[in-house]
This record gives C-alpha cells, structure tokens and sequence, in this order.
C-alpha cells in the first residue's frame, strides 16, 4: 500500500521517504552501491523538498571527515568547504548531536560561522538545514539540504527530512557490512523496531566485542540480516544472555 | 479525598522553574518532573511521552525507570492511554485496566499484570497540537481525584513550556532542534545502559542505577555522563568510585 506521496502524511514520513528514494533514477555505474544509495536519498530530497541541493558527508569520532554524496557540483563544494573552512552548520550537528537548521544565512549572525556564511551566500545558498545521521552516541555523518531562497522548512517537509536521514543512517550501516543497500520494503517497520532493547544490546555489544557503539549496530544487523530473524529478537537473546555475537564479524 | 498542602504545591513550581531557568537539560527537568508528579498525586509510576517528528510516541522519562515500566511505556507507540490522549487531545482518566481488555488488548492486561488498578493519561499541549502525554498509573481503580488531576494537568503544562523553551517557540526551528536533541539523548542513555550492564555484570534496571548514582554524585548531568561512557568507555573507569 502506497500511502506515501511526498510528505503529505506526516505519520508515514519515514515510508514516504522510502518511497520517493526508491523511485530516484538507478546510480551510475561507476558509483559504489553505498555511494549510489546515498546519491538517490540527496536526489529525492531535493526533489521532494523544494532545495536546489544536498549532500551527506561521513564524520565519525576518529578520522577524518569526508563527502559521500551530492546531488550536484555546488553542493559538493558546499560540503567540502564546510572542512575547509572548520566550521557551518553540519559541524554543528554533528557537534552536537541535533539538527541545525538556518532558515536564512543572510540573517543570521555573522559571527556564528563567518567563513562558511560568506562562502554559502557566495555559492547563492541562503537557507541550510543539517541532520545529523546518528544513533544515540553512535555517529556516521551528517546530511545537509541547500536551497537558494530563504524560508523554513514546512512541518512535512521536516518529517520527510528526517525520513531521507534515517534512509541514510540505514545504508551507511549496510554500507558496512556489505549487504544491500536497497531496502525499500524495510524501511518502516524497522524503524520501529529501534526499541530500548535494541539500545541496550548495543551497547553490551560494544562492550563485548570492544568495537565502536556504531559497529556494534553493524554486527547487531548483520546478525539479524543473516539469520534472517528481527532485530528486536536478537536484541532480546543478546540481553538476556542467551546470544554472544562471534568477535570476528557476522 | 486527599488535599495537597499548599506548600509542598508551591515547592515543587519552585522547583520546576528553578531548573528552567538553570542551564537546561531537557532529560533531567522531565525525570524532575515525572517524579514530583508522582509524590504530589500519590501515582504509583508516571512517565512521559513525546512525539517526535514522523508522530510516533517515545519515552522521554519515568519516575520509576525499570525496564517493566519501560515496556509499558513503550507499548503505547502502538495502543495505550498516551495513544489515545494524543490522537484525540483529550486526557484519559481513572481508566480501570481491570475492565479495558477490549480497548487495550496487549496494554491492559500487561499493567494489570504489573500491579496497577488505574490509567491516565495527560495530553502536552502547545496551542491546537498535541506533542506528548503525562501518563500516571495508580495502584488501584480509580485513584485519580479532580484536584490532582489539575496539578497533573498544570504540570503537564509546564512541562510543554520547559520543553519549548517558550522564548524561542516562534522559531519552530529551535523547536525541532530541542526535541530531536531529547529524543537522541534519551537513546544514549538506553545504550549506556546496555554497556554498564556489560562492564560490571549487571541488570539493565541495576546499571540504571549505577549511572544515576554516579551522576548524581559528582553532580554530573546524567546524559554527559551516558554519552561519554559510549563514545569511550574507558573515559569513566569506576562508576562506583565515590
């Protein structure tokens, strides 16, 4: 059932963003799958909400940051100048852990981020809303959507947003694993599923395996993926004792 | 009917304000609230639900945070009080679980079984929409007198103020930013959990403990301390330590 036609539905967001994900034009053949699912989620967002761009970078507690997607070449330089540069709102969201979103760069402080405001409006960005792609402490990137006119965002296109981030936390998990990045028909009841067991399990995975609370997601889902059962259930037999995930992967 | 004193009313508001004006943690000011809401109307548990953005309910805080009441918490994304009170806006008082196996058939008889008589829910209200519910449970039927009701209501109330940090309402951005902020706090805190239970061999309720009390012991937000334990656990060698 396709109840999901851009953003009108505030409760099927997540669904919604799946779906308009879905129908984006298949990647190009030299793009990696990751690379090429997270080129269709800036491509859908900025068809579904009115932005002239997008784009995701992967940032992580060690190492160093990096562009993963843009939906077209200013875009990119947007994201790569926030590096440069060392500071904007995808800095910030990524710092702490929430979205930022400058309806207007043109008023807002100056002295907030002066190198990137000046080098947006250069560019003719005037509006950047940021989304962290996180789960709790667990933190893969932010993604970040352009539009060259100033205005907030409506409260359906905000649920959409946070649709096409979580679409993107998903596949930079798969992305890890090497599993398909595809999944259309998971999207929702997955969502769902992020239980505070689900949490739980993590983080006694992380700590079983001394991996990083990301990676122990990974190998959560890997789990699940390969032995084709719910999330949640494997969560459960982690927590009460009756699963140990092996140390060397899936 | 039990009357609230007057002065053990006007301390808790104190309180309330007293946090809202202190550097605010969204977590901390609603587990403050959740537990005087309990004491003042003598509820068994109370907790406290938010919708985030695509309007699914999430657990936000409890008075009484073990992974039973978590359950019944949780449930509620899909059926429960909370569900009803933020679908239709309107509270859900003094609902007797004994007698609400139809209404709620997977709800109900999971908090009869917990121990409770009684349900309800308050609806968070800012303007016309409906972001989250106060729920209370009671140990027996009914338990819920008019004049509790409008304490719970008023800190309801308050609550939905301290979350919206009312100057900054007009900015619907600052809005967003703040509840997704809470939202993504309160799932550190879960994972923490998990690694406390992991590190020092113990119950999920057990760790919950360990972290609130060290937390509260070196007065220490309770977030700060879950985040740094799950970016580097190491970082927080002894939860013990006094």
């Amino acid at each position: 059932m396709t109840r999901a036609v851009a953003g009108d539905d505030r409760y099927g967001s997540a669904a919604s963003a799946q779906v308009l994900i879905a129908r984006e034009p298949e990647p190009r053949d030299d793009s990696s799958p990751l690379e090429g699912g997270l080129e269709r989620v800036c491509g859908a967002a900025v068809r579904a909400l009115s932005a002239s761009g997008a784009g995701i970078s992967v940032m992580t507690e060690d190492g160093p940051p990096g562009v993963a997607a843009a939906s077209n070449p200013t875009s990119r330089l947007m994201e790569e100048m926030q590096f440069i540069v060392g500071e904007g709102p995808c800095m910030d969201a990524f710092a702490l852990r929430r979205p930022c979103l400058q309806p207007d760069l043109d008023d807002s402080p100056r002295d907030r981020w002066p190198g990137y405001t000046a080098g947006a409006l250069e560019q003719g960005t005037r509006a950047v809303f940021a989304f962290p792609l996180q789960i709790g402490g667990a933190r893969l990137g932010v993604m970040a959507i352009y539009r060259d006119y100033p205005g907030s965002l409506r409260p359906e296109h905000l649920a959409l947003a946070l649709g096409f981030a979580e679409a993107a936390v998903t596949m930079l998990l798969n992305g890890q694993q090497q599993a398909p990045t595809d999944e259309v028909a998971g999207g929702l009841g997955e969502a769902l599923e992020y239980r505070s067991e689900v949490y739980h399990a993590q983080g006694m995975v992380m700590i079983q395996l001394r991996v990083s609370l990301a990676e122990a997601m990974v190998r959560l889902r890997a789990h699940a993926f390969a032995e084709d059962r719910r999330l949640a259930e494997v969560a459960r037999e982690v927590v009460t004792g009756r699963l140990c995930l092996p140390t060397n992967g899936a | 009917m039990t009357t609230i004193p007057a002065e053990r009313l006007a301390d808790v508001f104190v309180q309330v304000a007293d946090t809202l004006v202190d550097e605010f943690d969204l977590i901390e000011f609603l587990q403050m609230l959740t537990g005087r809401a309990a004491e003042l109307v003598d509820a068994a548990a109370t907790g406290l639900l938010l919708a985030d953005q695509q309007g699914n309910l999430q657990f936000m805080a409890a008075s009484d945070e073990d992974t039973k009441m978590l359950e019944l918490f949780q449930l509620q994304v899909h059926e429960g009080p909370c569900q009803d009170c933020f679908r239709t806006g309107q509270p859900v008082t003094n609902a007797d679980l004994g007698a609400a196996a139809d209404r709620w058939p997977v709800f109900a008889p999971r908090a009869v079984e917990a121990g409770f008589g009684s349900v309800h829910a308050i609806p968070m209200r800012l303007r016309t929409e409906t972001i989250g519910a106060l729920n209370l449970f009671s140990d027996r039927a009914g338990g819920l007198q008019p004049d509790g009701m409008h304490i719970v209501q008023a800190l309801a109330d308050v609550a939905t103020i301290g979350l919206l940090q009312e100057r900054a309402v007009h900015r619907g951005e600052v809005m967003t930013e703040q509840l997704q902020s809470a939202l993504n706090s309160r799932i550190i805190i879960e994972q923490a959990k998990g690694a406390i239970a992991q590190i020092y061999t113990v119950t999920i309720d057990q760790a919950f403990q360990l972290l609130r009390g060290y937390s509260r012991r070196h007065q220490l937000r309770i977030g700060d301390v879950a985040r740094a334990l799950v970016t580097d656990p190491a970082s927080i060698p002894n939860l013990t330590a006094v």
